[in-house]
């Protein structure tokens, strides 16, 4: 799969498009960063040409999401269409609209895999963030006619203040229905830069005690939460890139706009206006993503936190500067080590430490 | 003289072609093949109905210099290895023509 990565950064393949047919939804999740009136989605026709234009670019993996995507009345023409180009197609849902005979339909279809949003395994806590009375149920519900058809399914457990205590619940419910489990602590400003349901994040001490909790790591918690190794070497931190978003992956709205990633709303072209693949080889906007290496992070070149650092350049741009730290990550780097990123320390008006040298070179002479 | 072996690509994979080679995962286990340039010829001409000597005569021999007896062994081990994965089916009778199957 890395070789897979490398081979489309050197050929410039967009590996990897999500693709969002909708932002309607059946719920209005609490957290949720989209806005749900409809603008003008893409028609059936535009969105079939565009997967012909996706397939041609070489994309191979296809995120088909929303939204809730079952508002689409078209979402099956769409994922046959889909599988009929070849893509390794993966939906996300919320699950609520699937009986049994879409079930059927999705492994028919030879979907990859389907992801499904479970805040908690109480009902009452699961629909007072879905604000859908009854979610809980059906979503669960449709997880398992997903499974009982053959389908693989894993449940996406974003943790917030209402549902931070709930992800061992969660995870417990998985597997016993033999599904997979991911967790994200991660709420994210809406589209529209709206911060205001930043304050749903988990809190600090919250967040260290779920990154050290080794049942979510595979026993592995120690190595993630150990102290930083310092900064990149500057040789390495100029050839390093900060994530994947515009490099071999990208996002695509409901009504065009092309974006580097989901949590990237730096707009760089729209399919309504050209192909996909001219503004996939030509944007500058792209470009400009494409020319940030880690060693030209404001801040974060020289951070402690380095090469293990899972700086989000989306949630950087959002507040303010994609070449500058996210301090969200700051944050979670924080909880998970112990140790303030540079940004962080400047916030507080500290300077950073000298970093501990990984080895002490020793002068022998004769 | 063995009965023809006929190829043909599974419906239920992901596939793309990136310059000579083919990125293929299976549906069945989620494993991710890249084919190189050979497997990649194979791979096009899994019509189905051309039995694999044929194919290996036609395509493989014909671009590179290789003896056939040996290629059609090499080949023959590919599409099993592979229909193991569900990337390609097998069968001693010709099969339903997959053509959607061809990776863009």
């Amino acid at each position: 799969m890395s070789e897979m990565g490398a081979r489309a950064v050197k050929f410039g393949i967009p590996l990897s498009v999500q693709l969002d047919l909708t932002y309607r939804c059946n719920e209005r999740c609490v957290h949720c960063y989209l806005d749900h009136e409809d603008h003008g989605e893409m028609s059936t026709a535009e969105i079939l040409g565009l997967l012909d234009q996706l397939a041609a670019a070489g994309v191979f993996f296809l995120n088909i999401s929303g939204g809730e995507i079952f508002m689409r009345k078209d979402l099956f023409e769409i994922i046959a269409y889909a599988r009929r180009l070849q893509f390794s197609v993966k939906l996300k849902t919320n699950a609520v609209m699937i009986r049994a005979a879409k079930a059927a339909r999705i492994a028919e279809l030879g979907v990859e895999s389907v992801q499904i949003s479970l805040y908690s395994h109480k009902a009452e806590v699961h629909d007072a963030i879905t604000k859908l009375p009854g979610s809980f149920k059906r979503t669960v519900a449709g997880a398992r006619l997903l499974k009982e058809h053959g389908v693989r399914v894993s449940f996406a457990n974003v943790l917030m203040t209402h549902n931070a205590d709930d992800y061992q619940g969660v995870q417990a419910l998985s597997a016993e229905m033999g599904v997979g489990y991911n967790v994200d602590a991660t709420i994210t400003p809406m589209m529209d830069g709206d911060r205001s349901i930043l304050q749903l994040n988990v809190d600090a001490a919250r967040l260290q005690h779920i990154f050290h909790d080794d049942s979510l790591l595979g026993g592995s918690s120690d190595a993630f939460c150990a102290p930083p190794d310092g900064p990149m070497s500057m040789e390495d931190a100029y050839q390093t890139l900060p994530c994947s978003a515009g490099h071999t992956a990208c996002y695509v709205s409901p009504y065009g706009d092309v974006y580097p990633c989901v949590q990237f709303p730096y707009r760089v072209g729209n399919i309504r206006e050209q192909t996909f693949i001219d503004i996939w080889r030509d944007s500058p906007q792209l470009a400009e993503v494409r020319s940030i290496s880690v060693g030209d992070l404001q801040g974060c070149s020289s951070c402690v936190h380095g090469g293990s650092c899972t700086r989000c350049p989306g949630l950087a741009y959002l507040e303010g500067n994609m070449r500058g730290p996210s301090t969200q990550d700051c944050e979670k780097s924080f909880a998970r080590t112990g140790v303030a990123s540079k940004n962080l320390l400047s916030k507080r008006g500290e300077s950073s430490p000298t970093p501990t040298p990984r080895s002490i070179p020793i002068l022998v002479t004769a | 003289m063995n009965a023809p072996l006929y190829i043909a690509r599974g419906t239920d994979i992901a596939a793309r072609r990136f310059g000579e080679e083919t990125m293929i995962m299976s549906g069945k286990d989620s494993e991710l093949f890249s084919l190189n340039e050979t497997a990649s010829l194979l791979w096009q001409a899994a019509d189905g109905v051309t039995p694999l000597a044929q194919i290996v005569e036609r395509q493989l021999c014909a671009a590179f210099d290789v003896d056939a007896q040996t290629a059609l062994r090499d080949a023959e081990e590919l599409a099993r290895q592979l229909a193991g994965h569900g990337i390609l089916r097998v069968s001693d009778q010709p099969l339903a023509d997959t053509d959607a199957g061809k990776a863009p």
